[in-house]
């Protein structure tokens, strides 16, 4: 039994999320501070990957990272580096399609935190980052776990544009989700079954988790 | 001295109305602010504080200019640091009582001294969460005093006290105020409140 196609997906998954939680947060916030155009359309563009089919965003991350034109050619040349049917693409492509499901639970929190709470911070003499490291990141943890196992959870079932970009290879692009595909393919109902159970056993310890966590700490009545 | 010139458009449910207030506040002084609901006892707080920013005007403090919308001056609140007590005290969740006063000042004689004042010194270790509205509201006001500000701006901040608990509070800050030589404004629903405590008034129709 192949078990590469589990760690890939795990290591996809940690990696995108950390990604994600550092650029998400910051976008979040400035996303959760008063109303602009440009916020209508970077919010819009974030939000795509969840009505956009899989396939679709696959596709043109496929021929925007074509080592053959554009964009792809230039990374090829200038920094020989190439994202279709690599690891880096895997990333490349988790990290835009899981981007709503990090910033969406934690631009709401943010702006479902009083006002006053950053206004009396600031009259206290504390800085915008000041105020947001010590006084609005701890007051939304909940969702700040939710964000986070939502992310990995969404990494961990990603299946069409991770398939468009990166392809079926064996220990480089073949995660979890592609492998129960290919052994249906092949008939081996085994290993899907192998890989299917140990990808709904994490998940459902995860949502599981998040549960318990958060009714622990809806005790704060900001939550 | 506290000049003060301001005009701001006000949000109402049908239609608009001008907050347009001018006047001068006497350093030191403690200023009862009182006036119908919704005619902008607390913009008119928040604009002194920087956080909100009126269509025109001019605030000057002690020769210091905070805001000139003519010449394009506006100094944000970090750099106008009043002392403020929010209404709805604006407290931090994740803090405890010791911990918000260790947020404003790292002067420990002056937060313990804050403590005792507020009858809060048993309770350091409580989050906002476990202290009652009077604890929560005398929580918020030494937190506004912490950074012993020069302008403390009150938003009805004895409105969930106990008499008792009231009068000895305000005896024990118009102490503190002296020892400041802080300029106070006070928003107060209840002109009875503040008497005995208040030396001028500014009324917002």
């Amino acid at each position: 039994m192949d078990l590469s196609p589990i760690w890939l997906t795990l290591k996809l998954a940690a990696i995108t999320t950390s990604l994600l939680f550092i650029v998400g947060l910051p976008i979040a916030w400035w996303l959760s501070r008063g109303r602009s155009f440009l916020k209508t359309i970077v919010e819009a563009v974030i939000t795509m990957p969840l009505v956009l089919p899989p396939s679709v965003l696959g596709f043109y991350l496929l021929l925007a990272f074509s080592p053959q034109h554009g964009l792809g050619k230039w990374l090829q040349d200038t920094f020989d580096t190439q994202f279709v049917f690599s690891f880096k693409g895997l990333v490349l492509a988790s990290f835009i399609y899981s981007m709503p499901f990090m910033t969406g639970p934690i631009k709401s929190a943010l702006q479902q935190l009083p006002v006053s709470l950053a206004q009396a911070s600031y009259t206290l003499g504390k800085t915008p980052w000041q105020t947001f490291k010590s006084v609005l990141v701890p007051n939304i943890k909940p969702s700040l776990l939710t964000a986070i196992v939502l992310t990995l959870a969404h990494t961990l079932g990603e299946f069409g544009v991770v398939l468009m970009i990166g392809g079926n290879i064996p220990g480089v692009t073949r995660v979890a989700s592609i492998a129960v595909y290919d052994s249906v393919e092949r008939m081996d109902y085994a290993a899907a079954n192998t890989y299917s159970l140990i990808l709904f056993c994490i998940t459902f310890v995860m949502v599981i988790s998040v549960f318990v966590f958060n009714k622990y700490q809806a005790k704060s009545p900001l939550e | 001295m506290i000049d003060l010139s301001i005009e701001k458009k006000l949000k109402v449910y049908q239609g608009k109305q001008v907050l347009k207030i001018s006047h001068q506040f006497v350093p030191g002084s403690i200023t009862k602010v009182y006036g119908p609901s919704g005619a902008g006892k607390t913009t008119l707080l928040k604009i002194i504080a920087g956080l909100v920013s009126p269509e025109k005007g001019k605030i000057v403090v002690d020769n210091q200019t905070w805001l000139d919308t003519g010449s394009n001056i506006n100094l944000p609140p970090q750099k106008r640091m009043p002392g403020f007590v929010f209404q709805d005290y604006a407290l931090f969740p994740n803090m405890t009582v010791l911990a918000h006063l260790q947020y404003a000042t790292t002067d420990t004689e002056w937060i313990k001294r804050l403590l005792f004042l507020g009858k809060l010194d048993t309770l350091t270790d409580h989050k906002p969460i476990y202290l009652s509205g009077g604890q929560q509201q005398r929580l918020a006001i030494l937190r506004a005093l912490a950074i012993k500000p020069k302008l403390v701006l009150m938003d009805e901040p004895f409105s969930a006290l106990d008499p008792d608990m009231k009068t000895e509070l305000i005896a024990d800050l118009k102490l503190v105020f002296k020892e400041l030589a802080a300029t106070i404004l006070i928003v107060s629903h209840n002109p009875q409140e503040l008497e005995g405590l208040a030396d001028g008034e500014l009324y917002i129709p």
